[in-house]
């Protein structure tokens, strides 16, 4: 009988020079849901999502994707499959225009697959993709050079490079954070209606607030073993998550 | 045949791993390019050879004078000319190469070129080992050799300084945070190799002439031996110089002297196929770029 | 108070009035477009019609130039994708001694020869940096600059392919006007070749891999095979060099991976402007007539090639072609502060 899990991650274990980062940690996702991980700094939350993409390869554990056993492939590989992640760190192309940033990933041989080769003009497609994630169209905020754009718009720049690729699920690593409350205000729905329209969803933060709010599940990560795992309320009430964030900030 | 192949195998084992010591240490450990290494080397034996022949130097001095002095042009070299393009990974290759091509060129230009150019050894005669003669300058190149092996480990993993070159290495943020001055230490690595590179010079160019092309060999060398150990590690340098030292000495007894540059060519080329990063390569290629 | 002034640039008049379609509105617009390009091509067209008025010497120096041109385009390819090459001659050996090779055992017509050896010595330099491409850039400036020094050693060995005399008495090209126009057209064809390529999504492919790896990785991109694919067209432009040299001279030997390949067209890229091709050929043309003038001054040119590189990499880094441009394109004038 075929396992229909959408993603399933077992037993993974990484260790970085003597450092345990990600110990043990096991969960599946359905095809759907929005998973948030949660967990102080240095939890292993940015390195669990390396691992899941391919940027850094696990010392034990598996990584299956649609019965697909991705452990260890190469980035490229991953993102081919349907997997796009943010980058905590935002990573533009500084010295491009911000819809230049976007035609990297539509000239990838994934975009070319799906659109049967006929995508259009990269550059509309692109500009298209920017106002969908929030870029004023009418004051050429999307001509603008990717170095003299603020943070905010970074991280919009970032996510919509994600959904250049159209991915079957999509990883956010901390999108939220250098956001101002009226970004993330206005970010928020965009990622609840990916998710309606069915887009798959891991969701990395720190504020707590938010994501609480939108995520059907959340996985809590503290040292590198996972300590919770369970729907949004039940986890946001579990004494060893509380004590795991006690005389750390408690999100924004 | 046997014992003597074991002895030379090892003397040149040592000469390969104190030639590329130097580089190593300041490009493996705390990932600055120095492609000047092989003309610092041979500008070591050039000013080692001016002091004794021009200003007559004794010798102790010569050789203590030259080894500060190429230390500090590697102090120099950094202040002057990495720390403006520090980060940007092709000027900083392509300045300290331009360096080193022009000391090298330089002292082609003038005239260093003819059979005169030799060092002193530091004492003349020879031993017997097994029924094999080995002259004292061999047998001293083994014991700097070991000596510096020994040295390099224990500074790179017990003290401070040895431990902050590893640290830019690794994380060139964390390190700064944790209050290592970055480019302080850096400057300091490449003053480390290049004086190094002085010490190895002094003790091998003795036994042959200063040759200006030895100066590229000698990058060759420190090249191939590190990328057949991996650049980041000291008991790869080791193993890797064992490894085509040996190899060397087996193959200019078997089939000629000339096919003993050819071992580095086979050896990196089966390098990169198997396990590009080395033997003892602790870097993954991905994760190596944090 | 006293008066301070700062320095103001400004796009010139011109060039403001050439946006998009504006351009075409007048002669003056298309001419002030067309001048930069239009220049070069006929200069470098007409010179070898100037043979007997300059002299033999100088046309033969035009056909060098060329040559180290097209190696500066080669290795400015690479470094548009982030790989820093310290041994151009690697690709220029490996197109002159397979070519060399056809020639001398197979009697084959240079027609045949030297696509066959542009091709071959590209194949060949591909697949042997191959395994290279995965690791840090630094890597592959290290291989690069060992791999020309280890050949020659080994064709010095081995006695292959001439060994240290090399092979001579080898056929040569039909006349002197094959020869020039050959070098010209092959010159403008990747340079202008090569600035569309890199103007195109696949340049801007290669652009971001050289700038920010792990992006364009998690934009589903194989960077792997687009450096490879850049190695392999940078090793035509610089295996054809080798190939045609090889047919020029007559001869090719264990000099076909001298130092000098790999210096020259280093310091013309690195003295016209890293990553413009325009740069690199105009840094060609400064350098190589100059070298040719210092012949007097024997290995010393090496030494002058390695500190114009020092200087132009930590306090000109932008290049030649970049000042050149700004100054056709903006003006600058003093402007009061306060």
């Amino acid at each position: 009988m075929e396992d229909k899990t959408f993603l399933k991650v077992e037993e993974l274990n990484k260790n970085f020079g003597g450092v345990a980062a990600i110990v043990r940690v096991s969960f599946s996702l359905q095809e759907g849901e929005l998973l948030g991980i949660i967990g102080p700094n240095g939890s292993g939350k940015t390195t669990l999502v390396n691992l899941l993409t391919g940027f850094v390869k696990p010392d034990s554990g598996t990584v299956i994707y649609r019965g697909m056993k991705i452990t260890g492939k190469m980035p490229y590989k991953i993102a081919e499959l349907g997997i796009a992640r943010t980058f905590q760190m935002v990573k533009p192309f500084y010295q491009l225009s911000a819809f230049k940033n976007l035609i990297i990933p539509l000239y990838s041989p994934r975009v070319k697959k799906l659109k049967g080769g006929k995508y259009g003009d990269r550059d509309d497609v692109a500009i298209d993709l920017l106002e969908d994630v929030g870029f004023e169209r009418d004051s050429f905020v999307p001509y603008k050079v990717a170095s003299s754009l603020p943070h905010g718009y970074l991280k919009r720049l970032e996510l919509a490079r994600c959904l250049a690729l159209r991915p079957d699920l999509l990883i956010l690593d901390e999108l939220f954070s250098g956001m101002s409350m009226s970004e993330v205000a206005s970010t928020l729905p965009i990622i609840e209606k990916l998710n309606a329209e069915g887009l798959t969803i891991i969701m990395v933060e720190h504020r707590l607030k938010e994501l609480f709010r939108i995520a059907h599940r959340v996985i809590a990560l503290n040292f590198g073993f996972k300590i919770a795992d369970g729907p949004a309320r039940n986890v946001m009430e579990n004494e060893a998550v509380k004590a795991a964030y006690l005389g750390s900030e408690d999100g924004d | 045949m046997f014992p003597s192949i074991i002895i030379y195998g090892l003397v040149n084992s040592v000469i390969l791993a104190l030639t590329a010591m130097g580089f190593s240490l300041t490009f493996g450990i705390s990932g600055v390019a120095n492609f000047a290494y092989g003309g610092f080397y041979i500008f070591s034996g050039f000013l080692v050879w001016m002091l004794l022949n021009y200003l007559k130097f004794p010798f102790i001095l010569a050789i203590v004078v030259t080894i500060g002095v190429i230390g500090l042009l590697g102090f120099v070299t950094y202040w002057v000319i990495l720390l403006r393009v520090r980060g940007i990974a092709l000027s900083e290759v392509i300045a300290t190469f331009a360096l080193g091509v022009g000391i090298l060129e330089l002292f082609r230009w003038m005239g260093f070129v003819t059979y005169e150019f030799t060092l002193p050894y530091l004492k003349k005669g020879m031993i017997m080992i097994a029924g094999v003669p080995l002259d004292y300058q061999r047998l001293f190149i083994i014991g700097i050799g070991l000596a510096m092996v020994l040295f390099l480990y224990f500074f790179t993993h017990y003290t401070r300084i040895g431990l902050a070159f590893r640290g830019i290495a690794q994380n060139e943020r964390t390190a700064i945070s944790l209050g290592i001055k970055s480019d302080r230490t850096a400057a300091l690595s490449l003053a480390f190799g290049s004086a190094m590179a002085s010490v190895a010079a002094i003790v091998i160019l003795p036994l042959g002439i200063i040759s200006i092309n030895l100066g590229y060999e000698v990058l060759l060398i420190a090249v191939a031996v590190g990328i057949v150990g991996g650049l980041e590690s000291v008991s790869g340098i080791l193993v890797a110089s064992l490894i085509l030292g040996y190899a060397q000495v087996i193959t200019g007894i078997y089939l000629a002297p000339e096919w003993m540059m050819v071992v580095y060519l086979a050896a990196i080329v089966i390098i990169l196929s198997i396990k590009p990063s080395g033997l003892f390569g602790k870097f993954k290629e991905l994760e190596e770029r944090v | 108070m006293a008066l301070r002034y700062r320095k103001e640039r400004l796009d010139r008049g011109i060039k403001a009035r050439c946006e998009d379609i504006f351009a075409l509105s007048s002669y003056r617009e298309i001419l002030y477009l067309a001048f930069p390009r239009v220049l070069p091509v006929a200069a470098l067209l007409i010179l070898p019609l100037l043979k007997d008025v300059v002299g033999l010497y100088w046309e033969k120096v035009l056909v060098i130039t060329c040559a180290i041109a097209l190696l500066s385009l080669s290795w400015d390819l690479m470094a548009s994708v982030g790989l820093i090459s310290l041994g151009q001659a690697l690709f220029f050996g490996a197109g002159a001694y397979i070519t060399g090779f056809l020639n001398y055992t197979f009697k084959l017509p240079p027609i045949l020869t030297i696509p066959l050896g542009t091709l071959g010595g590209a194949f060949f330099c591909t697949l042997l940096l191959l395994p290279v491409l995965r690791l840090r850039g630094v890597y592959f400036a290290i291989v690069t600059l060992t791999l020309p020094l280890l050949l020659a050693r080994f064709i010095e060995t081995t006695k292959i392919l001439g060994g240290t005399e090399g092979m001579s008495a080898l056929s040569p090209l039909p006349n002197i006007w094959v020869e020039l126009y050959v070098s010209v057209i092959a010159l403008l064809l990747c340079l202008f070749g090569f600035r569309r390529l890199i103007n195109e999504d696949y340049g801007l492919v290669l652009q971001g891999i050289r700038d920010n790896d792990r992006a364009v990785m998690s934009g589903a991109i194989n960077i792997y095979m687009f450096k490879a694919q850049s190695v392999f067209i940078a090793g035509v432009a610089g295996a054809f060099t080798g190939a045609f040299m090889t047919h020029y001279y007559q001869f090719v030997g264990m000099p076909a991976f001298a130092l000098d390949y790999s210096i020259l067209p280093l310091t013309a890229a690195v003295l016209g402007g890293v990553g413009t091709f325009a740069g690199p050929t105009i840094g060609a043309f400064i350098l190589v007539p100059l070298s040719e003038i210092l012949r007097a001054f024997g290995t010393l040119r090496v030494v002058f090639y390695s500190v114009i590189l020092i200087i132009c990499v930590v306090g000109l880094p932008e290049g030649v072609f970049h000042y050149i441009r700004r100054k056709y394109h903006q003006f600058e004038r003093m402007v009061e502060v306060g």
